[in-house]
């Protein structure tokens, strides 16, 4: 059986390839795609945790919870990128800091 | 044996991907590399003993969340040239930051010895059909202020992220 800690770098390597995106991405689409892959990253650390623990599942149930909140964060998060664009016509976030100061 | 080859295959898949995202410029190509990415993580919670999660997953994150972020991609993109760009930047503090905390990340949980924890002992043989009862039972009877609180929320968020995108219709202009 895999080991636990084979779970937990894991969840480090992509958590921290989120964080590099969300930091050196300028699009603002790609910086939630950013915080999904973030959000993903520690579901696998609860889930693997979660494993060891049969009777209260509370790692399952955490995730469960993690990934609703991910997709009201995922709507919202568009909606407001879709609304910037549409008054400023840019979704870039270096454009938008710098000339309209904005963001 | 074939369990941990599945899982480094898996393993290795979610983070080719996520590297693509990160280097790519075309922002389609790095859309559907997340779908991959979601996809593989999907096959780690089943064999990590959630296979209800691994449906969630893909339901809700290749089904819904993707669609929308592909969505926001083709109406919110200019296009340059007939193709889809996206510059980077800020090269410099992403590689130093990603990197360093990961190397930190990675040096921690290296240091722990986890099948020495007392918790761990014995508990990884209750993988099986009553697990995903046992989850329904627990998400309608310890769990259900928090699985109904769940259900408002995303009611709220959807009718916010309506009224956020939606055009406004000013009184007495009919569109």
């Amino acid at each position: 059986m895999i080991g636990l800690d084979h779970f937990l770098i894991l969840g480090a390597a992509l958590f921290s390839l989120g964080l590099a995106i969300v930091i050196a991405r300028r699009n603002a689409v790609m910086v939630l795609m950013g915080i999904e892959l973030m959000l993903n990253a520690s579901n696998i650390n609860l889930v693997a945790f979660g494993y060891h623990d049969p009777n209260l599942m509370q790692g399952q149930l955490f995730a469960l919870f993690v990934i609703v909140i991910a997709a009201a964060e995922a709507a919202i998060g568009l909606a407001i990128v879709m609304k910037v664009y549409r008054y400023y016509y840019s979704a870039d976030l270096q454009e938008l800091s710098k000339e309209q100061k904005i963001v | 044996m074939i369990v941990s080859i599945l899982f480094y295959l898996f393993a290795g898949l979610a983070i080719i991907g996520s590297l693509f995202i990160l280097l790519t410029e075309k922002i389609v190509y790095a859309a559907f590399s997340l779908l991959l990415i979601l996809l593989s993580i999907a096959a780690i919670f089943v064999l990590a003993g959630s296979e209800f999660l691994a449906v969630t997953q893909i339901m809700v994150y290749a089904g819904g969340i993707l669609i929308l972020l592909i969505f926001g991609v083709l109406m919110t993109t200019k296009l340059q040239d007939g193709e889809i760009l996206v510059p980077k930047s800020n090269k410099f503090w992403s590689l130093l930051l990603g990197g360093g905390f990961f190397i930190l990340l990675f040096f921690m949980i290296s240091q722990v010895n986890f099948a020495l924890l007392s918790w761990m002992q014995g508990s990884e043989k209750a993988v099986g059909e009553g697990r995903i009862k046992k989850l329904g039972t627990l998400l309608m009877s310890d769990y259900v202020l928090v699985f109904e609180l769940a259900g408002v929320i995303l009611l709220v968020a959807l009718v916010a992220a309506a009224l956020l995108a939606g055009e406004r219709i000013k009184e007495g202009i009919k569109s």
